[in-house]
């Protein structure tokens, strides 16, 4: 294990800054990994439930890291994705529970998406990438800063399917009235799933163009 | 170098520890649960009656505002229980399990019915909660008929899992403003509930386009599911109002 030291290393270390803010760009778990496509099309058609969904992911990865990489050393290889499902389910659980309890009406919106974050490949791929080989307090760094990256692109996709399938931004008119009177039209093809698809489409088109060290040779 | 055994007790300890977590969170948010499920209800019941500003916050003391009577009805149309005191969430009629009594309906056995009675602006709204079946899973809602239980005032439809911008569209104001000033009876008092036409009202003669309302397409599953639960449920109630009319 090539991470552990002797020597303590200090909370926000550049390395560990590094694991926050890694995700965001050069790592980013959907343009770069893509990861988590599925629930990224399907939440991302009004800001608010793209943000709940967002800390969702953020918290169940974070806390899942965290978890496995305190057992780490006692998790027999042969069950380890059994071990790691678990976690993750009783996270989700977790959340779907506390979602109903206390924000009722994004809960009814994300119905089964929350659900399906037992699924998301982001989890099952930090777990086995990052969480089984390293401490627990960089593991935890690594699954918020991979629930940010997520959550970024999220935002960025439901931002622009909002204002252009639905004209508000988190549930406020933005696009005025005279506009409308003018034979503006709402575009009904943003509320559905393939333009989700084609707008992350664009944000790895225009992230590759300004970062030439990810397209791939 | 880990024998089975510490495999085995490694697994059955995590289970354990993970099932016994999960159960005392179901069991200390219960309540709260409970809580957004009963404004939930209330809400469909008062956006039904078209008090429109009902939303989370408020649902509970407008629902005691606007709700006055809360009936529980045997088949016959008889009136088993009458309850207008406050807090109205206590009433029996409120905790009455539609799920349950629509059952007991189909099986020829015994049944309850719910009725509510609202007071808005001096009018009496006569509201009834309704439950079926759509594609995927149930389906509910709730209608609201005016004093002599013949035009509708609204409606509101919930669904559990009807496949979204399909089935799903019957929660969305276009479906639902449909219903209103539609009537459930014909002038010679025969009942006609309200049917949801495939292909649109336009295919219905011009004397029952009152009785009907377009289906939705691309859902015809689904609009049968709500046609059917109109009927079945309104159908529950005519006995009483044979008599109260």
């Amino acid at each position: 294990m090539s991470t552990e030291k002797t020597e303590r290393e200090a909370i926000f270390s550049p390395k560990n800054i590094k694991l926050l803010t890694g995700p965001l760009n050069m790592s980013n778990p959907i343009t770069v990994q893509i990861l988590g496509i599925c629930s990224a099309l399907a939440v991302t058609v009004k800001m608010k439930p793209a943000i709940v969904m967002a800390l969702a992911l953020m918290v169940v990865t974070a806390f899942s890291n965290l978890v496995i990489s305190f057992l780490r050393n006692g998790i027999p290889p042969r069950i380890r994705i059994i071990v790691q499902l678990v976690v993750v389910a009783t996270l989700v659980i977790l959340v779907d529970q506390l979602l109903k309890a206390f924000v009722f009406d994004v809960s009814k919106q994300l119905s089964v998406y929350v659900g399906l974050i037992i699924t998301n490949c982001i989890i099952m791929g930090r777990l086995e990438a990052f969480a089984m080989a390293n401490k627990p307090w960089p593991a935890f760094l690594d699954g918020i800063g991979n629930g940010m990256g997520y959550g970024l692109i999220l935002i960025i996709v439901a931002f622009f399917r909002e204002l252009l399938g639905s004209g508000t931004l988190l549930g406020f008119q933005v696009i005025p009235q005279s506009l409308y009177n003018a034979g503006y039209v709402n575009n009904g093809m943003m509320i559905l799933p393939p333009m989700a698809l084609i707008t992350i489409g664009v944000i790895i088109w225009v992230q590759r163009y300004y970062n030439r060290s990810l397209i791939e040779k | 170098m880990y024998t089975n055994r510490y495999i085995f007790t490694y697994a059955a300890v995590l289970v354990i520890v993970a099932a016994a977590l999960l159960s005392l969170a179901a069991m200390l948010l219960k309540p709260f649960q409970e809580r957004n499920l009963t404004i939930e209800k209330m809400r469909g019941i008062l956006t039904s009656a078209q008090v429109t500003q009902a939303n989370a916050g408020n649902a509970i003391p407008l629902f005691n505002k606007y709700i006055v009577k809360e009936l529980v009805l045997d088949p016959k149309g008889n009136v088993l229980n009458t309850y207008s005191k406050s807090p109205k969430e206590d009433a029996p009629a409120f905790k009455i399990d539609l799920k349950k009594e629509y059952y007991n309906k189909s099986q020829n056995k015994p049944y309850k019915l719910p009725l509510y009675i609202a007071d808005k602006d001096g009018k009496t709204i006569y509201i009834i909660p309704m439950r079926g079946t759509g594609l995927w899973g149930p389906i509910w809602g709730n209608i609201a008929l005016t004093s002599d239980f013949k035009t509708v005032i609204g409606v509101f439809f919930g669904d559990a899992s009807e496949t979204p911008g399909l089935g799903g569209e019957i929660t969305k104001p276009k479906f639902l403003n449909q219903f209103a000033k539609k009537t459930i009876f014909d002038d010679n008092g025969n009942f006609t509930s309200i049917k949801v036409v495939k292909g649109g009202v336009i295919k219905l003669p011009e004397a029952q386009r009152i009785h009907g309302v377009d289906a939705l397409s691309g859902a015809t599953l689904t609009s049968n599911g709500v046609n059917d639960m109109l009927h079945n449920v309104l159908e529950s109630y005519l006995p009483y109002i044979k008599n109260h009319r």
